[in-house]
C-alpha cells in the first residue's frame, strides 16, 4: 500500500488561505478549527537585501486527503482551489520525484 | 470568422446520486467581485445551497476560488441579509428600528411617485444614480440613469475619478485604444500554450496588487500562471506586497512620486537609444519633444525624489527594453492629481519599445462598445449622440474636460453641488451597490452623509444593511445574489480577450430578492411605459436585455443565443494581435490607432486641446514634506491606503464570520524601527491623525513598509457593532484623513495616501 501526501510548492504560494477554508467546507469543520492552517515564515529582509519570506499551508490530523473526492476521480479540495496552483496530492514516491525535480522551496506532508 | 466560440461540452447542471443538482454557472456580484467570472459548481439539494465549488471548466480560473467564494453559503444564509423592499419615514433616517417591510408594488409606486414629483419641480437631471466600483450594477448605472430616468447625473463618488477613468483616459489619448492589459492568452484555446502566445520576458507591476484585486476582470493570479512559465517582475510599490517580494527588481518608492520614476527610465531607453526606432518612426507622433521631455528627468534625479537606487532605475529600464514585455498598471496611478502624466509615461515606455499588441506585450483593448465610457462630446471615442444640453453636467463647467472623458458628473464637484444646487438641485438619490461613508470611494465620507441627508428622496439597492443605507435612506430593495438571477459577464466588457460568461440563475431568490437587471426593467415599465417594446425589444424582460447585450459586441454570430450561451456556460472571446496593422482600431477601419493623428500621441493633441501640457512632468505631492515643509514636524509620517486582501471586495465580506476569523479587524502596517520608537506592539490599536481627521487601527508590525510609512486598511465598518452609530463606521475610517478636490487640472487624480499623519497608541 502506497503512502500518500500533500506536495507544497512553497516558491508560489501566495497566502490565499483558499485551501483553508476549501477544507473546512469539506470536513464540515467548525470556526477555530483546520483541516489545513496557513503558517507564515517572516517576512524579513537578509543582509544581501533579498526577502526571507515562505507561506507555508500545514495539513492537519484532521486532513482526510479528501479520500472520497479521490476515490471519485477527483483530487483534493485544497489542491482544486488553490489560487497558485502549489499543491498537489500523489504517491510519496512521485512526490519526492517531484520535490527533487523542482530542488528548493517546497515540502511534503503525511497528514 | 466567429472570435466568440464554446469552451466546454460539458453540461450545465448534473445530478448526484443522492439528488443533489450541482450547477454550472460564473459569479460577478453580488456580493461583490470585479467581473473576474470565477467558475462555480453550485451545490444545491431540495432548494438549499449546500455548497460552492471552483469549476475546472473554466478555462482561466481552472477550478480556483477564492475565499469569498467558498464562503458564499454563509453569505447567502446569513441572518442580516435584506430580503423584502423596507421603507423608513425620512425624519428616521439614520435609525434602526424604524424600517418597516413593504411589497415591490408599493416600493415601485413610492419610487415612481417621488420620480415625478421631483423631476417636475426640479428638472430630470435631479435624479442621479450612485454606483460603487465594478460589480455588475456598473453595467446597468447609465442604462437606468440616462434611459430609464433621462437624467445625466450618474455619480462615482470617487475623488478626482480615481478608480480607473485615468487610466482609461491615458489609454485613449496616449495609445489610441481601449482598455489596455497585460497579455495572458486569456483568449485562446490552449492558453498558454497557443503558439501565437509569447511569455513575456518581464512584466512591469505598477501600483498594483493584482492577487487580491482581481481588477476589472482580470484572474489576478494568472500573474503567477505567467510567473511559473519564466516571466519576470520589476515591481513598483511603496510596500513589499508578495509580487515585490518575488520580484527581480522591487523599486519601494516614496508614495507619490510615480511619475517622475516612469520618466527617468524613459530616459534611459532614450538616452542609451534601446527604443525601437521603426515602430517609433512608423507609428506615434512627437517622439522628439517626448524624449526631450523625459530626458530632464535624470534617474539620478528620480533616485533623489523616489527614494530608491538609481542603478535600480537603470537595470530596470534596459530589461523592460526586450521584447516581449508587458505592464500590469494599477488604481494607484490614478490615486494622484499626477495621474495622467504617470499613466502617460508608464505606457510611453512599452510604446517606445514597441511592446503594443504584440504577443506577450501590452494588449490593446478593442473599441468601447459599452455604454457610459466615453464623454458626452467625445474625442478620440466615439459617441453616437453629442449631448448638445446647454447646462453643463455638474462640474463639467469647472472641468470641462470631463466632457471628454465620461458622462458622469465630476465627482468632487458633485459634493459642491449637493450642497449648493448649482448647476441643478440633485434631490432624488439612487444609490446602487455602493457604501460610499465608508472609507473607500468618497474622501470627507462625513461631508457626504451630511451633504445627502436633507435631501427629499433617497434609495439604495443591496444585499445587506450597511452605514450608507442605514444614514440615509428612505427605502432599501434587496437584491439578489448572482446565484439567484441571470447575467452576463466578459473582460471589461469585451474590451479585452477572455471570458464571456453566462451568469445563471441555479436556485430561487431568497426571500422577495431581485436582481439590478430585474428593478430597472420594472421601473422602465412605469415611468416609460409608452415605450415601443416591439422596436426595443431589449426593454422587455431580462432574457431580451441580455440576449441584445450580448450581440452589442463584435464578432458575436447572429445566431448565438443568450440561451445557448447559459447552456455553453463559458464563452472565449479572441482579439487578433496587431490590430493597429489590421485596421481594427479606427472607426474608419484604417491602419492606425484611435488618435487624432492615427499614432500613438507621445505628445499628446488631445491634452493640448484641453488646455494641459502635452508632454509628462512631475508634479511633488501636495502634502509632502516639501510641499508643506511647516507640517512636517507635526506629522513626520506619511499613510498610504487601498491595499487589498483576500477576505473582503472593499466594503464588503465584514459580516463574514469566517472570513473575520481570516482577518478580525482594520490593520495599520508599521515598519518595525517606527513601532519601537512609537512604544507600539503587534496588534496594539493605534490612532492615525491629520487636520483632516483620525482613525483607529491594529498594528501589524512588519519591514514591508519603509520607516517613514504606515499602510492603512480601508473599506472597515463593525457590522456587529449594532448599538453603534451606523456600525461604527468612523472608528476605522482612514478616508476621513485624505483632503477634498485636490486635483489635477483636467479634474482627474486625487491624493488617497501620500498623505502626512502622526501616530500614537490609542489607550481608550
Amino acid at each position: 500500500m502506497a503512502t500518500y501526501g500533500l506536495m507544497i510548492d512553497n516558491e508560489w504560494c501566495t497566502g490565499c488561505h483558499s485551501c483553508e477554508i476549501a477544507c473546512r467546507n469539506e470536513l464540515g469543520l467548525p470556526r477555530g478549527q483546520w483541516g489545513i492552517k496557513l503558517l507564515e515564515l517572516g517576512p524579513w529582509k537578509k543582509l544581501d537585501g533579498t526577502w526571507e519570506t515562505k507561506y507555508v499551508p500545514v495539513p492537519t490530523s484532521s486532513c482526510t486527503l479528501c479520500e472520497d473526492r479521490v476515490a471519485a476521480g477527483g483530487v483534493p479540495s485544497c489542491q482544486l482551489h488553490c489560487l497558485a496552483q502549489c499543491i498537489e496530492y500523489g504517491t510519496l514516491d512521485e512526490l519526492a520525484q517531484k520535490m527533487e525535480a523542482k530542488g528548493y522551496k517546497c515540502s511534503v506532508f503525511l497528514p | 470568422m466567429s472570435l466568440l466560440s464554446r469552451v466546454s461540452e460539458a453540461p450545465n447542471m448534473t445530478e448526484l446520486e443522492d439528488g443533489t443538482k450541482v450547477f454550472r454557472t460564473t459569479q460577478w456580484s453580488p456580493p461583490g467581485c470585479h467581473d473576474v467570472a470565477c467558475g462555480l459548481r453550485v451545490f444545491v439539494k431540495d432548494g438549499k445551497l449546500v455548497k460552492v465549488e471552483g469549476d475546472p471548466e473554466q478555462p482561466i480560473t481552472n477550478g480556483r476560488l477564492c475565499v469569498r467564494c467558498l464562503t458564499l453559503p454563509e453569505y447567502y444564509y446569513h441572518p442580516d441579509r435584506l430580503l423584502y423592499p423596507m421603507k423608513r419615514d425620512r425624519k428616521y433616517r439614520g435609525q434602526a428600528d424604524k424600517w418597516e417591510r413593504i411589497s415591490w408594488d408599493e416600493a415601485y409606486d413610492i419610487i415612481v411617485s417621488e420620480y415625478h414629483r421631483l423631476t417636475e419641480k426640479y428638472g430630470y437631471d435631479t435624479v442621479s444614480v450612485w454606483c460603487g466600483t465594478g460589480r455588475e450594477a456598473s453595467g446597468y448605472q447609465f442604462q437606468l440613469c440616462n434611459e430609464v430616468f433621462h437624467s445625466r447625473t450618474a455619480i462615482h463618488a470617487n475623488g478626482g475619478w480615481s478608480c480607473v477613468i485615468p487610466r482609461q483616459t491615458a489609454m485613449d489619448w496616449l495609445l489610441g485604444s481601449a482598455y489596455v492589459e497585460y497579455d495572458g492568452a486569456f483568449g485562446f484555446e490552449d492558453r498558454y500554450d497557443d503558439p501565437r502566445w509569447e511569455c513575456p520576458k518581464y512584466m512591469l507591476v505598477w501600483g498594483r496588487n493584482p492577487l487580491w484585486s482581481n481588477p476589472d476582470g482580470l484572474f489576478g493570479h494568472s500573474t503567477v500562471d505567467m510567473m511559473k512559465r519564466g516571466m519576470k517582475l520589476i515591481v513598483v510599490d511603496p510596500r513589499a506586497s508578495w509580487l515585490a517580494m518575488h520580484a527581480e527588481i522591487h523599486l519601494q518608492l516614496r508614495p507619490g512620486t510615480d511619475a517622475a520614476l516612469a520618466m527617468a527610465m524613459n530616459a534611459v531607453i532614450i538616452n542609451e537609444d534601446l527604443y525601437d526606432h521603426e515602430f517609433v518612426e512608423c507609428w506615434t507622433y512627437g517622439f522628439e519633444e517626448y524624449a526631450e521631455r523625459c530626458c530632464t528627468m535624470t534617474p539620478e534625479m528620480a533616485a533623489e525624489i523616489c527614494d530608491v537606487p538609481a542603478e535600480d532605475i537603470y537595470r530596470a529600464a534596459r530589461l523592460l527594453a526586450q521584447k516581449p514585455c508587458t505592464a500590469s498598471v494599477g488604481l494607484k496611478a490614478d490615486q494622484n492629481p499626477n495621474t495622467l502624466q504617470i499613466c502617460h509615461a508608464v505606457w510611453g515606455i512599452f510604446a517606445l519599445c514597441g511592446n503594443l499588441d504584440n504577443p506577450g506585450g501590452v494588449k490593446l483593448g478593442q473599441t468601447m462598445k459599452t455604454a457610459g465610457a466615453t464623454g458626452r462630446k467625445g474625442v478620440g471615442c466615439q459617441i453616437e449622440e453629442e449631448d448638445t444640453n446647454p447646462i453643463p453636467i455638474a462640474g463639467h463647467d469647472q472641468y470641462p474636460a470631463m466632457d471628454f472623458i465620461i458622462n458622469t458628473t465630476q465627482p468632487d464637484c458633485t459634493l459642491d453641488t449637493l450642497l449648493t444646487g448649482i448647476p441643478y438641485p440633485i434631490e432624488f438619490l439612487y444609490i446602487q451597490s455602493s457604501n460610499f461613508i465608508s472609507s473607500c470611494i468618497t474622501q470627507q465620507p462625513k461631508r457626504w452623509l451630511e451633504a445627502c441627508r436633507h435631501k427629499e428622496f433617497i434609495m439604495a439597492t443591496d444585499i445587506m444593511m450597511n452605514p450608507t443605507i442605514q444614514g440615509l435612506a428612505d427605502l432599501v430593495l434587496p437584491l439578489s445574489f448572482a446565484i439567484e438571477h441571470d447575467g452576463f459577464v466578459s473582460l471589461h466588457g469585451c474590451n479585452q480577450p477572455g471570458q464571456f460568461n453566462a451568469i445563471r440563475k441555479v436556485i430561487e431568490p431568497a426571500g422577495e430578492c431581485k436582481s439590478d437587471l430585474e428593478i430597472m426593467l420594472d421601473l422602465d415599465h412605469r415611468i416609460n411605459p409608452d415605450r415601443d417594446l416591439e422596436a426595443e425589444p431589449k426593454w422587455k424582460d431580462p432574457y431580451n436585455y441580455l440576449n441584445a447585450k450580448i450581440h452589442n459586441f463584435p464578432d458575436v454570430p447572429e445566431d448565438v443565443t443568450y440561451a445557448d450561451l447559459c447552456e455553453w456556460v463559458y464563452g472565449r472571446y479572441e482579439i487578433p494581435y496587431y490590430q493597429y496593422k489590421l485596421g481594427l482600431l479606427r472607426a474608419d477601419g484604417q491602419p492606425g490607432f484611435k488618435s487624432p493623428t492615427g499614432r500613438v500621441e507621445f505628445w499628446s493633441t488631445v491634452k493640448n486641446k484641453l488646455g494641459e501640457d502635452p508632454l509628462p512632468y512631475y508634479e511633488e505631492p501636495r502634502f509632502s514634506k516639501i510641499s508643506r515643509p511647516e507640517w512636517a514636524e507635526k506629522y513626520p509620517l506619511q499613510f498610504t491606503t487601498g491595499a487589498r486582501r483576500p477576505t473582503s471586495f472593499h466594503t464588503e465580506h465584514r459580516m463574514i464570520d469566517s472570513l473575520r476569523e481570516i482577518r478580525p479587524a482594520a490593520m495599520m502596517e508599521i515598519n518595525p524601527v517606527t513601532a519601537e520608537k512609537y512604544g507600539i506592539s503587534q496588534g496594539d490599536w493605534v490612532y492615525v491623525e491629520n487636520p483632516w481627521g483620525r482613525a483607529k487601527f491594529k498594528a501589524d508590525v512588519t519591514p514591508i513598509v519603509k520607516e517613514y510609512v504606515v499602510n492603512c486598511d480601508h473599506g472597515w465598518w463593525y457590522p456587529e457593532a449594532k448599538d453603534a452609530e451606523l456600525f461604527d463606521v468612523w472608528k476605522s475610517n482612514i478616508n476621513e484623513l485624505m483632503p477634498h478636490k485636490e486635483i489635477g487640472k483636467l479634474g482627474l487624480g486625487s491624493h488617497y495616501g501620500a498623505l502626512p499623519c502622526k501616530i500614537y497608541r490609542a489607550e481608550d
